[in-house]
């Protein structure tokens, strides 16, 4: 009875959004957007370490992502092309989320009694969708605050070290930014060993290496984030 | 030993259930778990009372019949076995236990502890098969694999279909199910024909019942038969290249 039929036949979708129409490719996507969100999430961290070299430096270094590939590229249209991707892939990652969550949620609709005993999934794993909301709705905040300054009184254009210190000397926002980039660190726990499973990348001689990337990565990024709330209340930097 | 039992009774897929408290005493602990439910059992029948519905047949963890959640772990505390193979050693004298079958959207409770996964069926029928020549049978060596090759191939193919790995995932994901039965034959030369048909079929299929994986790794620790979740990362890799392959020439690649 069985014959072998191809999927493939009659196909007539872009094999891409195919691929995107099943949760395994949707899963495919948020890791290949979860690397670009990685990316910048290391270049960002990296990038504000000139927070610790003073105002000049800092506010040169914002000025000089303005001016990359000038004089051919007009002022901004770098960062332009830089932020225009990472955009996508946001909103991919959050499309992929969204879809997925549907998606378990019918497969799961009868619960166990007995609460289940975790032998494998972390704290971290099974708080993926929290820790993503929370980073979500903490960039909404990071942009308001200190890229377009609607959230920040003192907010002067062009002065990203001025902006930084006067908006996390205020304990509340200190801490708000402190709380998100834990999440973060979380998120980044689960999703950067997760994303290597996603997309098969899967080898014996290195699959021991993965947790500890993920872990590696989760904490260098965490502390060096944090380091700035904490430097700037503490009066290190300001 | 004494225990108390918490067990799921359900009298049809449509019924409403509960857990239902039954205490049993001189359970020997030589017993294996399902010989505990057949003692309960017989008691339930002397009073008159329906017994407890539970699936089982080999009762030597090859057939794949039985499975049970026993207090929040799949098969039980016993890593690496089905429940057939879990004994009353393992549990002390006054434990209370709570007995509940599968739960997922894709597997339909029958009754009590019984539940349906001929969704698995769906599953292998849509690829898990090879083309073979009929005739005569071929010489046993005509194809050759490398050992490595057939020792993983084998490891796959140990799956015994339980469903543990669907029950204990938070998302009632079916992938280690899946890229298991996927794996044992496309990591064959005998399997390389359908390969890039057979990922895509079963996936899809699976897709039809059951939930998205997102890597918790629940999976692997309940499989009685320690399937490696790396199977799981080759089926995620075969998917998308089935999707894009050119299969004119599908010879020319692993
Ligand atoms: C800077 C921001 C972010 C980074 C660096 C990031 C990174 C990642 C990575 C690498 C993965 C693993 C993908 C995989 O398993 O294949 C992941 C998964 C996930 N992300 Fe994000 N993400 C970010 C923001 C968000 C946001 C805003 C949301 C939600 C609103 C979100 C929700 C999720 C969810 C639900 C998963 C799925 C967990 C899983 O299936 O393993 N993420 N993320
Ligand atoms: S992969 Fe393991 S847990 Fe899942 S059905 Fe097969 S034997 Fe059972
Ligand atoms: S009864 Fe056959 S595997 Fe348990």
């Amino acid at each position: 009875m069985a014959v072998t039929e191809s999927p493939a036949k009659g196909r007539r979708r872009f094999w891409l959004l195919d691929l995107y129409g099943s949760a395994v490719g949707k899963k495919w996507a948020m890791a290949l957007s979860g690397i670009g969100l990685l990316g910048f999430v290391v270049a960002h961290m990296i990038g504000n370490l000139h927070m610790y070299e003073g105002a000049a430096e800092m506010n040169e270094y914002g000025e000089y992502l303005r001016i990359i590939g000038g004089p051919i590229l007009p002022h901004t249209v770098f960062l332009w092309l830089i932020r225009l991707p990472l955009l996508a892939a946001f909103l991919i990652h959050i499309h992929a989320a969204y879809a997925l969550t549907i998606t378990n949620n019918h497969a799961t609709i009868d619960k166990y009694k007995q609460p289940r005993e975790w032998l494998a999934a972390s704290y971290a794993s099974r708080t993926m969708r929290w820790s993503g909301v929370i980073v979500l709705l903490f960039v909404a905040w990071h942009l308001a605050d200190l890229t377009l300054g609607w959230v920040n009184p003192d907010f002067i254009s062009g002065e990203p070290f001025h902006n930084t210190v006067v908006s996390l000397s205020n304990v509340g926002i200190a801490a708000l930014y402190i709380v998100a980039n834990i999440a973060l660190g979380m998120h980044i726990f689960h999703g950067a060993w997760s994303l290597f499973q996603s997309i098969g990348v899967n080898n014996p001689r290195f699959n021991r290496w993965r947790r500890w990337f993920a872990q590696a990565l989760a904490t260098v990024i965490v502390i060096g984030n944090i380091s700035f709330p904490v430097m700037i209340l503490t009066g290190v930097v300001g | 030993m004494d225990l108390t039992l918490q067990v799921w009774r359900q009298a049809g897929p449509n019924a409403p259930g509960r857990l239902v408290d039954y205490p049993v005493k001189d359970i020997s602990p030589d017993m294996s778990f399902l010989e505990m439910l057949d003692i309960v059992n017989e008691g339930l029948n002397a009073q008159g009372i329906e017994p407890i519905a539970f699936d089982h047949d080999c009762r030597e963890g090859i057939c794949g019949m039985c499975g049970l959640m026993i207090n929040g772990l799949a098969h039980g505390p016993q890593l690496g076995t089905a429940t057939c193979q879990l004994h009353m050693r393992k549990f002390k004298d006054g434990d209370t236990i709570v007995i509940e079958p599968w739960k997922a959207a894709g597997f339909p409770i029958v009754r009590d502890l019984a539940v349906d996964r001929s969704t698995f069926d769906r599953i292998i029928e849509a690829g898990g098969f090879i083309t073979v020549p009929t005739g005569s049978a071929s010489d046993a060596n005509l194809t050759l694999v490398p050992k490595e090759v057939a020792d993983w191939s084998m490891d796959a193919a140990a799956c015994i279909g339980c469903g543990a790995c669907v029950a204990a995932c938070p998302n009632s994901a079916a992938q280690l199910f899946t890229a298991a039965k996927i794996a044992h034959l496309s990591l064959l030369p005998q399997g390389q024909p359908e390969r890039w048909t057979r990922v895509e079929a079963m996936v899809d299929k699976m897709e039809e019942f059951f939930g998205s994986c997102t890597n918790h790794g629940e999976c692997e620790t309940a499989c009685p038969k320690e399937i490696s979740i790396d199977f799981i990362a080759l089926m995620n890799k075969d998917y998308m290249k089935a999707k894009f392959k050119n299969r004119r020439l599908v010879s020319q690649t692993g």
